[in-house]
């Protein structure tokens, strides 16, 4: 643990709610220290500019504080606040030169002109825009522009300096360029960054420290490695790079089973335990199908430069493999994974999830049986048009022929029968275990995927059971 | 194809034969009495009247006063007004601005009959201030040109130039005379030309409150109902020309969005 004092700011409690009754963000907690780089990451709306921007004092949090080297500033003003933003659009003064706009927060110091021009120099030096002092802001590129804005703000020398998606609006070569030149610019000036974005290879390359947000929550906080290799759950393994993700319950000690197959593991988790497997597509490894331990047929092969995207079907799963080499489509592959590549989130809510198609008439199909609900029952607001597509209620077409549905549904609400017809699918007993008032049992169907079912009777192992699931105990979920 | 781009031509012919007898045609006959006398001979006699004759110079400095005073009144009225209306978080503020520019929608001669009895009201004998009373008149007919250009410039400026002034020290003065106040001069502008210059001729105004002062536009009007088509047209001409240089002097004509004063509403 470093000392206190080198926390620069610390976020407690902090909760921002809008008066529509929107909550942004909910109940944040985060310390900076001196000099990091850290970046608050997610997907649009989870909170992160909304925590950018009480940081900055663009808006006051509604519950918490901000600390900024201990002392409280959550109330303060923006312009009493030791920081400075870089803006998501620039936010350039389009009625000032370069000068003086770079200039503002000099001139608002009421500092010398000597010093003002003197610095003003020193930082265009710094962004590479020697003697663009006289030029007008609309003469710029982008890139230029972000360079100013950059400029801009460090010339006030802040404490810690705001990024809000500062790259969003750059091209890619140009981003990947400004990305290494800031990252760069914080190891050469040591002044603390606090860098917002939604791009999780941009998080990934320039990160001391990345906070994973979703839904205003922060999900997990961690250096760029560990929020890679060690997600902890599953947002932030969907989120951060591809992955492939499944169901599956641990069988033994360190062994666990999913995707048809059990696999060796480190994990060292309680036997019966459901999990949520995380494996990178870069680690499944492609053998002979007799080495395998589990099996498929390739389903597509796409060419993405430096490896190929390979898509094997394994019973009902979908696994996503990146490799060098490319099999054939329609080749019977094995698949195997070394345990050490298999990450395991135990997952505190064991639901069942599975793919449902969309039959021509918009009922739901799966396992060859019809659902009794329809598409347009279990989307609110869409339609069904004369030429077969759907319609959602933003008026976006879609192709039922090329959508699937999830299906989720809780281990309590699968009813298990010896009436094979009568379930929706059916299966094998693989497991139980006795959980305190009841059986969780796994169910191992011929379709490659496992159930979760949760039932207060004692059946035996390898029982060949049908399971019923409800259509109103199911949740339903576009893919 | 032929046939098609004659077709589009075409469609500007009725605008066109619009324009040559209703605005080229006219200007030329203005143009010609301007610069000639009674028997049809070229004189510069009119140009040089206008500049000599007390009359005349008195009515162009009154003018030039009540349209500059009522301009100073409505842009003190109106900026705030914008201002307020563009930068609150109101729900209402579409309701509001409307309430400002409902008035244009209102007969004129019916806002200013109105207006003319409450001024009788207050100041018994109309004849009492006449100059205050075609400044109030002026005022309250020209307002809503004021307000909605400056509304306009300001609700279109992004929120994030001001954050980024308070992000770099300053205070909401600052960050208002600093930014706010610089970047909606294109509409403090566009407002000024669309009032001071009606201000300055808009005669009707001044007859419907009883004010028997002149200004401009009625200095025009009693040369021509007395039959002085030339000393009548050179001082149009002369206000064509003050137009055209204050047009020019504030490059109004340049800036389209300054001058975009919210068609939709108007």
């Amino acid at each position: 643990m470093k000392q206190t004092t080198e926390k620069i700011i610390e976020l407690n409690n902090i909760t921002k709610t809008y008066a529509s009754g929107i909550t942004a963000v909910s109940d944040f907690n985060l310390y900076v220290q001196k000099g990091e780089f850290v970046t608050l990451l997610g997907p649009s709306g989870c909170g992160k500019t909304t925590t950018l921007r009480m940081i900055a004092g663009f808006e006051l949090p509604t519950e918490g504080e901000i600390l900024l080297n201990g002392k409280n500033i959550s109330t303060l003003p923006p312009y009493e606040r030791p920081v400075n933003t870089v803006f998501q659009r620039y936010a350039l003064f389009p009625h000032m030169n370069i000068f003086e706009n770079i200039a503002f927060g000099l001139r608002q110091k009421k500092m010398a002109s000597g010093i003002i021009s003197k610095k003003v120099k020193h930082v265009l030096d710094l962004v590479d825009l020697e003697g663009f002092e006289g030029r007008s802001v609309n003469t710029l590129s982008g890139g230029q522009q972000q360079r100013v804005a950059i400029a801009r703000a460090l010339v006030n020398e802040p404490e810690i300096l705001l990024l809000d998606e500062p790259l969003g609006a750059l091209d890619l070569k140009m981003r990947k360029e400004m990305q290494l030149e800031l990252k760069e610019m914080h190891e050469r000036l040591g002044i603390t960054f606090i860098y917002v974005t939604h791009d999780q290879e941009e998080a990934l390359t320039m990160s001391d420290i990345i906070v994973v947000m979703n839904e205003g929550k922060i999900q997990q906080i961690g250096r760029p490695e560990d929020i890679y290799n060690e997600p902890k759950n599953v947002f932030v393994a969907d989120f951060i790079g591809d992955s492939n993700l499944f169901n599956g319950i641990m069988t033994d000690h360190l062994k666990v089973r999913f995707c048809g197959g059990t696999f060796d593991c480190v994990d060292d988790i309680e036997k019966g335990t459901h999990i949520t497997a995380v494996v990178r597509p870069e680690d499944v490894i492609i053998t002979n199908p007799d080495e395998g331990t589990i099996w498929g047929r390739v389903d597509s092969v796409i060419f993405k430069g430096i490896h190929y995207e390979i898509t094997v079907i394994c019973g009902k799963n979908e696994v996503v493999i990146q490799s060098v080499n490319a099999p054939k489509v329609g080749e019977f592959v094995g698949l195997q994974v070394d345990p050490d590549n298999i990450h395991i989130m135990a997952t505190g809510d064991s639901t069942n999830y599975f793919m449902a198609d969309i039959r021509p008439d918009f009922r739901l199909e799966f396992n060859g049986k019809h659902l009794d609900t329809s598409v347009t029952a279990i989307i609110s607001g869409s339609s069904r048009r004369e030429d077969g597509m759907l319609v959602n209620s933003l008026g976006d077409a879609i192709d039922p022929a090329r959508t699937k549905i999830m299906i989720g549904i809780h281990p309590k609400d699968i009813t298990m029968t010896d009436q094979i017809e009568e379930g929706l699918i059916d299966g094998y007993i693989s497991n139980l275990v006795y959980k305190g008032d009841h059986y969780s049992y796994v169910i191992h169907t011929e379709i490659g995927q496992d159930f979760v079912v949760d039932d207060e009777y004692l059946w035996n192992m390898n029982d060949h059971v049908g399971l019923i699931m409800p259509v109103e105990k199911m949740t339903f979920k576009l893919k | 194809m032929q046939i098609f781009k004659l077709s589009r031509k075409s469609l500007g012919i009725p605008y066109g034969i619009f324009l040559i007898l209703f605005v080229v045609l006219p200007l030329l006959v203005l143009f010609y009495f301007a610069f000639t006398n009674g028997q049809g001979h070229f004189t510069l006699a009119n140009l040089s009247d206008f500049f000599t004759d007390p009359n005349t110079l008195g009515t162009l400095f009154y003018s030039f006063a009540v349209a500059l005073v009522t301009t100073a009144l409505c842009l003190l009225l109106a900026y705030p007004a914008a201002y307020f209306l563009a930068t609150s978080s109101l729900k209402q503020k579409e309701v509001l601005l409307l309430l400002f520019i409902m008035p244009m929608w209102i007969n004129f001669s019916l806002r200013i009959t109105a207006l003319k009895e409450i001024l009788t009201v207050i100041e018994g004998n109309l004849a009492r201030y006449p100059f205050a009373n075609a400044v109030v008149g002026m005022t309250y007919d020209f307002l809503p040109f004021m307000i909605l250009p400056i509304y306009n410039t300001i609700s279109r400026l992004d929120p994030s130039l001001i954050e980024a002034a308070k992000d770099l020290g300053a205070n909401e003065r600052h960050a208002f005379l600093k930014v706010t106040l610089p970047l909606s001069m294109p509409g403090v502008i566009s407002g000024i030309a669309m009032v001071f210059l009606p201000a300055m001729t808009n005669y009707v105004v001044l007859d419907m409150l009883y004010n028997s002062t002149y200004i401009m536009g009625s200095l025009i009007g009693s040369y021509f109902s007395a039959y002085n088509w030339h000393g009548g047209s050179m001082i149009a001409l002369i206000l064509l020309a003050i137009i055209i240089l204050f047009t020019i002097l504030t490059g109004t004509d340049q800036d389209d969005r300054a001058s975009g004063t919210g068609g939709a509403l108007l």
